[in-house]
Order: structure tokens, then C-alpha cells, then sequence
């Protein structure tokens, strides 16, 4: 299933250059005028001569042996561009990822757990966090750590693997918010579900400890919809990491994804597109397996929700 | 008076009563619930008229005024090209508003026809369409926001229609699960008996039933709508400068944040962040009660 | 105050006056009242009543599993030990002993664990017993309860077994850890019926060889009636009668009873009408406080039942909550004539036919 999904949207992001306005030469080119000589050249290589079907099969084709095409605008490969932005992204991703799993199922589970002042605070926060957009996130973030407090720098890479990390922190954070918030409070929820259930209740007049209890009979059991959710919010990481790496000056497949849109290189579009979706497709992937393991009652890829 | 201490004729009386009283409707969301329907409420008045109250002409550039505080009158000050930074906030509001209205729109029209359809028809219609919608889920909102306007130029329309059809799926799929519970109750079955055709019982029976959630999704839905487009406008690819729209504001003040001047950028970022957050608190208080009303 | 035969010391359990109030919609509710009664060593004494009633209350008080918050006055005792005052090992190894079978098995399995960790569980946690001897006292308790493949069940999940068979695991798990005294709550009622006699029968047959007590709690008096020694009925919140279980038909002690007992349908006799009992159930926080809370039902009500709130009186070996229980004797048993009097609230089968 996730397969054909990931097919479609290759066709998708294939034919989108052809639904453009125009030939798809101008739209290759991006509505530059070109001589004569790399217009036959654009005709050979994307195969504009010969059927529809034909060229996205060379289009694939290459895309899977790592051969995306040429940017008009810098005239290299696609595939080099998009190398060596990649680990921007991926660190950036994995950062916010990583900060909702600890913080988020973290604080979810204590507040879970815990009625009183620690939930009451939970709830209020998080309501209020996941309605903050990871762009405006991006500039309070910057005013109060980079401007006022000094402690990390506003924009850029940095060199180097700490400074890398030192300058991916508020992006992290910018991009991890929100997304923080959502699964937060879907733990939370969860976990109390969990703790109210009927079988919780036949451990407990077993005699089972406190300790024993919560691990492996309210964690354990709130483990799958919270992996569903974690899930599903990282995946959807991916692309608002475009919006973060803009705000920040980061140079990321997102950011290049946006330049590339505004000036129509369409080649960098479709290629930096299929990465993302392939991305996206595989945590969902990820996420259906774990699903599977986690839950005996569900034969792999009926996640329902 | 709790659900459970009625009889089933009572219940349906009572939400048939609660449903002829839309303010009574929300009146039961509580505190919280009325305060961000009224958030919304100034927000969408503002979107209507919001250009013509601004006291200045939001678009006039001055650069000698350029990220001049607030002073008399000008209550939030001057952007990066010396513009009034309160009227482009009110004029702001339009763009702001309208294009997560249009997405919701298309979105939920088009969803509940699909769900709708796919839970009336059932058997090989339903797996046509629920395999379609669960590829649809593969592409992320913003990801196709971008691919359309690198296609078709930036701008709101391209954005939001491309926000529409990756928001589809999800809508179809929630209301899919309440149009099947509804399509199986006594009373549709014995509409189709009395022989009604299939349109009218969907429109004059199913749908309406549904109409709680729907409003729910829809309400929550703008949040995510106005958050998206917002982003693709802070990207460049939506509302074009010099057009006002609290979005595109964020991201032409940036640099003030960094040279001492965060007001006019942290106003339309507030701006955004009242206005989804009442669109969530609202949107969570209703979907509390549909699932309510169908307990 | 205890029961007549009991003489306190040698009684597994005592349940001595408890009430118990919950936070209901805000306010401190009673959900049981005056709660009394006993069970000797390898006695089973059955539990009765309608939903609200309180009887599922009472085994949770008795098991300590009453919802946070819960307010408790009056004793329990188990073999002469206060149980309110237990916590940490002790009152772990309290719950050892006293093991409690509840009334759904598949919302009472947790659904992601195998059938072997819920079986073993309490042994290798509380009881320090090694993996492999506790799985194979699971293997055997499982072929008493009829299971034969033992082996293999214990690599399942719950979702996998019938209800049927869940609950026999259920009744497994409860008595691997060796109690003395079984809280068996309606334990079949979820099952479908020919599964159900089944599953009573392996209960009935395994108590008795282990010399088991047991509080079985169901809303069934035939039921009750036929495996249990005693019978206890409760309503409102409160216990109106116990009795011999063999006397509970010819020579009940409290209208409510007869009632109970005219009400099931015979299914070998016809009769033009279904006896219902007029009006509903009450709950406890519902009953009045200085009155018998059945009155308003009762065929046999007086004036005086509607202004003192009645005591147990002991009869005959037995106990009722009745002002009127001498002055009923005899009469209540057999077939009573159940009429509604003129200007009583009618129940839903009368109002039906009027």
C-alpha cells in the first residue's frame, strides 16, 4: 500500500512539470529563452519526443540509480545538490524528532500519571504551544536566545560537528514545538486511558506493585497509540523543516526547495519532492511495523488510524 | 442532566432542542468556548472591513519612518519600509482569513462527498476510494503547496487548493467512520424502503446528522489551514508582497528581530497565534460534544 | 453485627456495619450502607441483587479495590486481621489470599500479553516463584479448569480464546496464588448460556475440592440459590436478607426476596402476565435515610415502614431488614399474590398494559 503510494506520488511530482502552463520546455527552463542547442538538448534528454508514459519511465529509472537531472539555475547535478544538503535536514530533523520523543512522551507520561498541579500546568501549556507555528516559534526564539540572551546563534550552519549542533538547537526547538504540544497531550490522554482500564484492575487485586504495574501494564498498553502519534508527528517534520531552515538561514533541502520553487527549477523541485515524499513514506512505513510489533491483534498494515 | 439518565426519545428531543439553539450550542462549551468564538468573531469582522478601519493607509511607504516605535496614533509603529504596522495588521486580516476559509471549504465539501458516497455505496466503491485518499496521505500539506506553485506560480490559489486536496484525505476519513455509523440506524433503512432516492436521504438525512462533527472538523481544520498558508506566505510563495497579510509580515520584518526592532514581526505572529489557538480551543470543545451527542 | 452462627472467631471474613461513600456529581454519596455479613471457612455465600444495589461495592470493598477517594467506615476482617489498615507486602500478600474473578474476561486481560504472563504473573512477582515451576502450576491449574492443551494456550493472546475459555483462565489465574477465599463477581454473565453452565460448574467443583470460601455476587437468586449455602440479598446499598439458600424459595424473610423470586420467569409453567416489581431499583444515595427504602415497591408495606428506617432482625436462622418480617412469616414464601395496590407507581410492564 505505502508502496503505491509512494509510486503515485513519484507520477505526481513527475507530471506536475507538464500540467505548468506552456511547453514543458519553458517550463523546464523555467521560462528562460535558450538556444537552440540546449533546447535539443532538453528534448534528448527528458525524452520530449517520445510518449508520456515512456519519459516518466526514464524519469524514475534515473531517479532510482541517483541520476535526478540538472539544475538550470546552477548547472550541476540534482543528485550533488541535493547530497550535500541533505544532513542539514536530517540532523534538523532528527533534533525536533528526538526533543518531542524525550520531552513530549516524557512530560505526557508524568502528567499522565499524576493528577494535580504538574497536569493542570501540562494542559495549559501545551494548549497554548501547539498552536504556535513553527515560523513565529522561529522568530521568539531568536529574539529571546540569539538577540537578547546570546546563548545560540540566529542563523546559519555553523562548522564543525558541535557548532553544527549549537547553531541546529533553536530550529530544533522552533520546529519541535508544536509538535511537542500534540503528542504531549496525546500521551497524556493515552496514559490515563490506559491506567483506568479494566485489566489494570485485575493486577491490582493480584497484588502486583505499583512499579511493575505501570510498566508493564499502563506503559506498555499506551505504548501503540502513542508510537502511532510520535509517528505521524515526525513524519509530518519533514516538511515544515522548509519553513524552519528558511527562518534560519540553514542551507537544507527545505530552504533549497523553496528557492528552487521561486525560481522555477523545476528539476531541483521534482527532485528535492520525491526525496521529502520518499522520507515521509518510510517513517509512515516505520510506523505501521512498530504498530505491528507492538500490537498482537493487528496483522501488519491494518493500522486504522 | 446527564445522557445516561435519559430515555432514548428524551435524548433525541434534547438534541434536536440544542441543535435549533446554535448559541445555546455554544453557550455549553463553556467559558473558554465562548471566549474564542468571540476571537473569531473580531477576526472575521476584521477580515471583512478590517482595510477600511485601519486608521493609515497600510500601504503607504515612508522609509524615513522605517522601524520607528510606537508613537501617538500609530499604535504599533512603523515596518521595515516605514508603513504603519496597525493597519497592515487590520488590512492583513483579509488574506489572512480567506485563504484558510477557501481551504476549508473545498476540503470538507469535497471530503463529505467522498465520505458520504464511499460509506452509502460501501463494497467496491468504498475500497476505491479509501485506497485513493490513503495515497493522498502520503503527500504533506505544505510539500504540495510548494510543488503547485513552483508549477503554477506563487500566490494564495495555487496554495490553497493544493492545501485542500492534501487535507482531503484526512477529512474523508474521519467522516467516513460517522457516515457508516449513520448510514446503518433504523431510519435509513426505512427512508430506503419508502423508496427515497439515494441523494435525498444522504442530503436531507445523513449529513445533517453529521453536522455537529463536520463543524468540529472544520473549525479545528481553519487552525491548520491558517497555519499552512501563513507558512507558505512567510516562504514567499503565497501572498506576494506588498500585499498585507500576517504571514508575508513575519517575514519582511525578520531582520528587525535581529537589529533590535521585533515589534511589527512579533505582532502579526501574535496575530496568527490568538487567532488558531481560538480556532483549536473552539474546534475541541465541539468535537467534545459531537462525540457526546453520539455516545 | 455479625451473622447468628458465626461466632466471630472462627469466620474467614467479617464485614461489620461498612459504608461506603463515594464522590457522586460532586457530593459524598453512600453507596453502601450498613453493610454486615460473614463467611466461614469453605462457605460460599452468594450475593444478590439488582444493578445498583451495591453488590459489586461490597466485593470491591472486601478486595480493597474501591475508586480512589472512596470513603470506608465500619470493619473488615480477614481471619481475624483488620484489612483497612493493610498496605505495601502486607497488603500485597492480603490480596494473595484473597483472589477475585471479575465479570468481563476480556476487558479484565490485558490484550497485549500472553495468556502464560497473565497466569504467572502474581507468582513470579509476589511469590518469588521461578519462571519454569510457575509455568508449569499454570499448565496444571489449566487442565483443572478443563484446559487441556495447556501448553499451547499459555503462547496465546487473549484475543484468540472464546469468552468461555478466557474466563476459565480467569478462574485459573485466580487460584494459582492459593487464597481461601474466592470474590467471584457475576462471573458468568457475560458468557453466553450453554458456556455458562459450563464455567459454573468447573467454579462450583474446583471450590469445593480446594475448600474454598466464596462471595459470589450475581443479580441471579436461582443461581445463587443453588451453589452457595447461604444467600445474602441486597438492595439500596444495604443487605435486607440472609438466608439458607434451600429456604430462600419456600420462606423468605423480606418481601423484596419473594418478590425477586416470583419475578424470574418459570419456564415451565405459563403465566397470563410476567410479574414485574413496580417502580425501579433505587441506589443507595438514593434511598431515603429515615425509612425502609423498598416501601414504595412493597405489596406489603405499612405506615410505619415509611417513617422508621428498619433494623436486621434475626429469624429462624436467618436475617432480615424488615419491620414487618414476623408479622410476614409464612406468607411471603410459595406464590405471593403481587399486585400493584391502587396509587402505587406502576413499573414498566404494568404501565405498558394500562
Amino acid at each position: 500500500m505505502l508502496a503505491a503510494s509512494l509510486l503515485i506520488a513519484s507520477f505526481v511530482i513527475f507530471a506536475a512539470v507538464y500540467l505548468a502552463p506552456g511547453n514543458p520546455i519553458s517550463a523546464l527552463s523555467g521560462g528562460r529563452s535558450l538556444p537552440a542547442s540546449s533546447v535539443a538538448l532538453l528534448e534528448q534528454r527528458y525524452h520530449l519526443n517520445d510518449p508520456f508514459f515512456v519519459r516518466y519511465w526514464y524519469w524514475l529509472d534515473g531517479a532510482l540509480h541517483g541520476n535526478l537531472g540538472i539544475s538550470i539555475t546552477l548547472r550541476e547535478d540534482v543528485s550533488t545538490l541535493i547530497a550535500s544538503r541533505i544532513w542539514t535536514t536530517a540532523g534538523l530533523v532528527l533534533y525536533a524528532s528526538l526533543l518531542i520523543v524525550v520531552f513530549g512522551i516524557g512530560l505526557g507520561i508524568l502528567s499522565g500519571l499524576r493528577p494535580g498541579l504538574v497536569d493542570t500546568g501540562t494542559l495549559m501549556v501545551t494548549a497554548f504551544s501547539a498552536a504556535i507555528p513553527a515560523f513565529v516559534a522561529a522568530i521568539v526564539l531568536i529574539l529571546l536566545f540569539a538577540v537578547r540572551l546570546r546563548w545560540f546563534p540566529a542563523l546559519g550552519n555553523g562548522t564543525g560537528f558541535l557548532d553544527n549542533v549549537r547553531h541546529l538547537t533553536l530550529p530544533a526547538v522552533a520546529l519541535a514545538v508544536s509538535s511537542l504540544a500534540i503528542v504531549a497531550r496525546v500521551t497524556r490522554a493515552t496514559v490515563r486511558e490506559e491506567a483506568g482500564r479494566e485489566h489494570v484492575q485485575t493486577a491490582v487485586s493480584r497484588g502486583i506493585p505499583a512499579r511493575q504495574l505501570i510498566r508493564r501494564h499502563v506503559l506498555r498498553n499506551a505504548a501503540i497509540p502513542i508510537t502511532t502519534i510520535t509517528g505521524i508527528t515526525i513524519a509530518s517534520l519533514i516538511a515544515v523543516a522548509a519553513v524552519v531552515e528558511t527562518a534560519f538561514s540553514l542551507n537544507g533541502l527545505g530552504a533549497y526547495l523553496v528557492q528552487a520553487a521561486e525560481s522555477k527549477d523545476l528539476a531541483v523541485v521534482q527532485g528535492i519532492s520525491l526525496v521529502l515524499v520518499t522520507a515521509f513514506v518510510m517513517v509512515n512505513l516505520i510506523v505501521d511495523l512498530l504498530y505491528a510489533v507492538l500490537d498482537p491483534r493487528v496483522t501488519l498494515g491494518s493500522r486504522a488510524q | 442532566m446527564s445522557a445516561a439518565t435519559l430515555t432514548p426519545q428524551k435524548r433525541g428531543q434534547a438534541v434536536l432542542a440544542a441543535r435549533a439553539r446554535p448559541l445555546g450550542q455554544l453557550r455549553a462549551t463553556g467559558p473558554a468556548g465562548i471566549a474564542a468564538a468571540c476571537a473569531i468573531a473580531a477576526a472575521t469582522f476584521l477580515a471583512v472591513f478590517g482595510a477600511v478601519l485601519a486608521p493609515y493607509n497600510g500601504n503607504l511607504a515612508d522609509l524615513s519612518l522605517a522601524w520607528v516605535g510606537p508613537t501617538g496614533g500609530h499604535l504599533l509603529g512603523f515596518d521595515f519600509q516605514g508603513r504603519d504596522v496597525l493597519s497592515r495588521l487590520l488590512a492583513g486580516a483579509r488574506t489572512s482569513m480567506l485563504g484558510p476559509f477557501a481551504v476549508v471549504l473545498m476540503s470538507m465539501t469535497a471530503g463529505t462527498v467522498l465520505a458520504v458516497t464511499s460509506a452509502w455505496r460501501r463494497g467496491l466503491t468504498d475500497s476505491v476510494v479509501s485506497s485513493g485518499l490513503d495515497i493522498l496521505f502520503a503527500f504533506p500539506g505544505i510539500l504540495l503547496a510548494v510543488l503547485a506553485t513552483a508549477v503554477f506560480g506563487p500566490g494564495l490559489t495555487a496554495a490553497s487548493i493544493a492545501l485542500a486536496i492534501a487535507y482531503m484525505p484526512y477529512v474523508a476519513r474521519v467522516l467516513r467512520g460517522a457516515a457508516l455509523k449513520e448510514r446503518s440506524q433504523p431510519y435509513v433503512a426505512a427512508l430506503e424502503v419508502q423508496g427515497a432516492p439515494a441523494t435525498v436521504i444522504c442530503l436531507r438525512h445523513l449529513v445533517p446528522n453529521m453536522m455537529p462533527l463536520i463543524v468540529a472538523q472544520a473549525t479545528i481544520m481553519f487552525g491548520w489551514a491558517m497555519v499552512d498558508l501563513a507558512a507558505i506566505s512567510f516562504l514567499g510563495l503565497g501572498v506576494q508582497p506588498p500585499s498585507p497579510n500576517w504571514g508575508v509580515m513575519i517575514s519582511e520584518n525578520q531582520t528587525g528581530i535581529m537589529q533590535g526592532y521585533p515589534l511589527p514581526a512579533l505582532a502579526a505572529g501574535i496575530c496568527i497565534v490568538v487567532v488558531v489557538i481560538a480556532f483549536n480551543i473552539l474546534g475541541e470543545r465541539l468535537f467534545a460534544r459531537a462525540e457526546a451527542e453520539r455516545a | 453485627m455479625t451473622g447468628p452462627a458465626a461466632a466471630g472467631t472462627g469466620a474467614l471474613l467479617e464485614v461489620s456495619g461498612v459504608t461506603v461513600r463515594l464522590a457522586v456529581e460532586g457530593a459524598r454519596r453512600p453507596v453502601l450502607r450498613e453493610v454486615s455479613l460473614d463467611i466461614r471457612p469453605g462457605e460460599a455465600v452468594g450475593l444478590v441483587g439488582e444493578s445498583g444495589s451495591g453488590k459489586s461495592m461490597t466485593a470491591r470493598a472486601v478486595g480493597r479495590l474501591l475508586p480512589r477517594g472512596a470513603e470506608v467506615t465500619g470493619t473488615i476482617r480477614f481471619a481475624g486481621r483488620d484489612v483497612a489498615g493493610l498496605s505495601g507486602a502486607e497488603l500485597r500478600g492480603y490480596r494473595g489470599q484473597v483472589a477475585m474473578i471479575f465479570q468481563d474476561p476480556r476487558a479484565h486481560t490485558n490484550p497485549v500479553r500472553r495468556i502464560g504472563d497473565f497466569l504467572t504473573e502474581a507468582l513470579r512477582t509476589n511469590q518469588g516463584v521461578p519462571a519454569r515451576e510457575a509455568t508449569q502450576r499454570a499448565v496444571d491449574m489449566l487442565a483443572q479448569v478443563g484446559i487441556e492443551d495447556g501448553a499451547r494456550r499459555l503462547r496465546q493472546y487473549p484475543h484468540q480464546l472464546s469468552g468461555g475459555l478466557l474466563q476459565r483462565v480467569m478462574i485459573a489465574a485466580a487460584l494459582l496464588t492459593g487464597p481461601r477465599l474466592l470474590l467471584a463477581d457475576e462471573p458468568t454473565t457475560a458468557l453466553d448460556v450453554t458456556t455458562q453452565a459450563e464455567v459454573m460448574a468447573i467454579l462450583d467443583d474446583l471450590r469445593r475440592r480446594l475448600g474454598l470460601g466464596m462471595l459470589f455476587i450475581t443479580h441471579d437468586l436461582e443461581l445463587a440459590a443453588a451453589i452457595c449455602d447461604r444467600t445474602a440479598v441486597m438492595y439500596a446499598g444495604q443487605i435486607v436478607e440472609i438466608r439458607e439458600s434451600a429456604l430462600l424459595h419456600s420462606d423468605p424473610l423480606h418481601p423484596y426476596t419473594a418478590a425477586l423470586a416470583a419475578a424470574r420467569p418459570d419456564i415451565a409453567r405459563t403465566a397470563p402476565r410476567l410479574r414485574a416489581i413496580p417502580g425501579r431499583p433505587l441506589s443507595a444515595f438514593e434511598a431515603p435515610e429515615g425509612a425502609c427504602s423498598f416501601a414504595p415497591r412493597c405489596a406489603h408495606a405499612e405506615d410505619r415502614c415509611r417513617a422508621t428506617a428498619p433494623g436486621i432482625i434475626e429469624l429462624d436462622g436467618g436475617l432480615s431488614r424488615c419491620l414487618r418480617a414476623r408479622d410476614l412469616r409464612g406468607q411471603l414464601g410459595g406464590e405471593p399474590e403481587h399486585e400493584a395496590r391502587p396509587g402505587q407507581p406502576a413499573g414498566p410492564l404494568e404501565a405498558a398494559d394500562a
